[in-house]
């Protein structure tokens, strides 16, 4: 049966080629859209190097107070301080692991006179257990070296061959930044910088900073993740996490309330910086609300494609029920059809967004952006594809359906 | 075979009231050959419509093969019409997309089965009406005498044991109508099946068993 429907559906489709090629058009190009989308929300929020861990880990990279005094809303909020989160996080017991390093920050360099600006962030020596970071050459800095506060560093390839040039190992020389001169113990491979928080060019032991890491107060700029043995492990690190929270004061008598959760990474991505509510939801809907908008006019160009398609077909119509169609096998015919023709189309998008991720990859706009055509946006590609053939095949398949075999019969 | 009792079919639309037949009883008998005539507007293609189970009549009641008609379901009434009614149109009413094959094969589409099964019986079927050598072709590139005859077999292919056929010489010139109805006559006489046919053309009639009149969808012979 399926045989046949393709049969016909190919048929009729070669036969209006002008109509076929604006549909197909229309399918393919909002495929396209939607599957690039897709592999851009797959590379923010996948697994991908060097988080590779990212599904049995929770980020702490927020803390957010509120209060109301004389009749104002006050409020503050930003990343944890090393104190905090040492305190309360570090100190847990259901992880396996935690590492705690400070949000990425800018500053300038020179060899032979020339500026280079450089990303640097100061971590634990856990970060290297927790985090998958390939290591080039060299290796991480030990937890000794962090107790001692030497001034070494782990580079990144792209500052390797920005700063030394394309000489071979770097290992043991030296990089100078913000007038202090580093040990180079390790060179990692680059990566782009949508995964910000992990972002960097030079990665110091936090013991070296200037600014005192001991300072108490909640705020700073340092991050947590907590590292489960499984995925399961996520609600019992969260709520042990939440309940140490829940127990302490904040730090000034103007607020009343003190946020600061361990989420996953999703949510630690889609923050809003409004610990009260989920910025999961609020992404969600509006990709929701993009990919309505740009199936939208698709959607309708097609259902009209297809009920004039149907007004030329109704002496098949016709005859498919005078010989024993019933209306809901004709529905389902039509259906299946109006699949077919998405498919195809989904396949030219495959082509198509292929095309574009390759251009995306190289075109240098993003830094080693690796956008690909994997398992997860074929899936959406196909179910966007899906829904599409049965929005726009439904109404026309119903009408189609309810046609009267004698009218049907008696249009020529 | 088919019975039609107090048979009445009223067309409403919004500004006027035609009413197609009156009040038909008649009884077609198993293995029988009837036709129907009369002018045109008379009521013929409503009648055999109202036989094929296609529309539904206003009042009356149509028994098929002793079953009782008047309470079947789209599904039950799609598959009734499978199994027991073959058709033919005067304008053929082929699916110009498919291959001939394809064309024939369709009412077995909707039994299930298997596909070589299928494709078998429709060749048989083309054998019959003397088309096999053009099963690969398209509709659009036969004669109208060569439509009708893969109409024909489309009709056959299910082995149905009504046949009902509207003006299926209508469109043709005297030769190749002649081919159809000598086909049709072939059908009746060997295989027995029951054929209902409407036709403009005396000489076809009078081949035929039995003859019915229409004049403003009455029967007046
Ligand atoms: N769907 C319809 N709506 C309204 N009136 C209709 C409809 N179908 C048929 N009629 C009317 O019913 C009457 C009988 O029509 P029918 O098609 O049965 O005639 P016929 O005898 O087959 O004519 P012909 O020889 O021209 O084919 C005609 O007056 C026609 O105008
Ligand atoms: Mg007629």
């Amino acid at each position: 049966m399926l045989k046949n429907y393709f049969k016909i559906a190919i048929a009729v489709l070669k036969r209006r080629k002008f109509f076929t090629f604006i549909s197909l058009f229309g399918i393919s190009f909002t495929l396209t859209i939607l599957m690039v989308l897709a592999a851009f929300i797959h590379k923010v929020v996948g697994d991908d190097y060097p988080d590779t861990k990212r599904s049995r880990s929770l980020f702490v990279t927020e803390l957010q107070e509120t209060g109301m005094s004389q009749g104002g809303m006050s409020s503050a909020s930003g990343a944890p301080s090393y104190w905090f989160l040492n305190k309360y996080a570090a100190t847990l017991k259901s992880p396996e692991k935690v590492t705690l390093f400070s949000s990425s920050r800018g500053t300038n360099t020179y060899v032979n006179n020339k500026k280079i600006a450089l990303y640097y962030k100061y971590t634990d020596a856990t970060y290297w257990d927790v985090l998958d970071y390939e290591f080039l050459e060299g290796k991480p800095f030990t937890a000794q070296q962090v107790l001692n506060g030497e001034p070494v560093t782990v580079i990144s390839d792209d500052i390797r061959k920005e700063y030394f040039g394309s000489e071979g190992s770097v290992v043991g020389k030296y990089i100078e930044a913000d007038n202090v001169r580093y040990r180079v113990c390790g060179v990692v491979k680059s990566f782009p910088i949508i995964s910000y928080m992990l972002y960097s060019d030079i990665y110091l032991p936090f013991t070296v900073s200037k600014t005192s890491y001991n300072d108490r107060s909640y705020r700073g700029n340092y991050n947590a993740i907590l590292l489960g043995r499984s995925s399961g492990d996520l609600e019992r690190m969260h709520d042990e996490f939440e309940s140490v929270v829940k127990k302490l004061p904040t730090s000034d008598k103007v607020y009343q309330n003190l946020y600061c959760h361990a989420k996953t990474y999703l949510e630690a991505y889609a923050d809003m910086g409004n610990e009260g509510k989920s910025g999961v939801n609020f992404a969600i809907i509006v990709v929701s609300i993009f990919t309505l908008i740009v199936m939208l006019l698709p959607t309708l160009n097609l259902i009209n494609i297809n009920i004039t398609r149907i007004m030329e077909r109704s002496s098949e119509i016709g005859v498919r029920k005078a010989f024993g169609a019933s209306s809901s096998t004709l529905a389902y015919q039509f259906i299946v059809e109006n699949i077919i023709l998405t498919l195809l189309g989904g396949l030219i998008a495959c082509v198509f967004s292929f095309i574009i991720m390759k251009l995306l990859n190289s075109s240098g706009l993003i830094h080693h952006l690796d956008l690909s055509l994997n398992w997860f946006v074929l899936l959406i590609g196909l179910g966007i594809a899906l829904v599409f053939g049965l929005l726009s095949g439904v109404y026309p398949a119903w009408r189609m359906s309810k046609l009267h075999v004698v009218t049907a019969l008696r249009e020529q | 075979m088919i019975q039609l009792k107090n048979v009445k079919k009223v067309y409403r639309t919004a500004t006027v009231e035609t009413l197609a037949l009156s009040d038909i009883t008649l009884n077609v008998e198993r293995g029988e050959f009837l036709s129907i005539m009369g002018p045109s507007g008379c009521g013929k293609s409503t009648l055999l419509n109202i036989m094929g189970l296609l529309d539904a009549p206003t009042n009356g009641e149509i028994r098929i093969d002793e079953e009782k008609t008047d309470r079947l379901s789209d599904k039950q009434l799609a598959n009734f019409r499978n199994r027991k009614l073959g058709f033919i149109f005067q304008n053929y009413h082929l699916i110009n997309d498919l291959k001939v094959l394809d064309n024939v094969e369709l009412p077995l589409l909707y039994r299930g089965g298997v596909p070589i099964k299928r494709s078998k019986l429709a060749s048989e079927a083309l054998f019959k009406v003397g088309l096999s050598n053009r099963m690969k072709h398209f509709p659009t590139q036969l004669s109208g005498g060569q439509k009708q005859r893969v109409a024909i077999a489309r009709a056959i292919v299910g082995n149905p044991e009504i046949i009902l056929a509207d003006e299926p010489t209508g469109n043709l010139d005297s030769s190749m109508g002649n081919e159809v109805m000598e086909i049709l006559l072939n059908l009746n006489k060997n295989e027995g099946t029951t054929i209902v046919m409407v036709t403009h053309d005396e000489n076809m009639a009078r081949k035929t068993h039995r003859l019915v009149r229409l004049f403003d969808g009455a029967q007046v012979q």
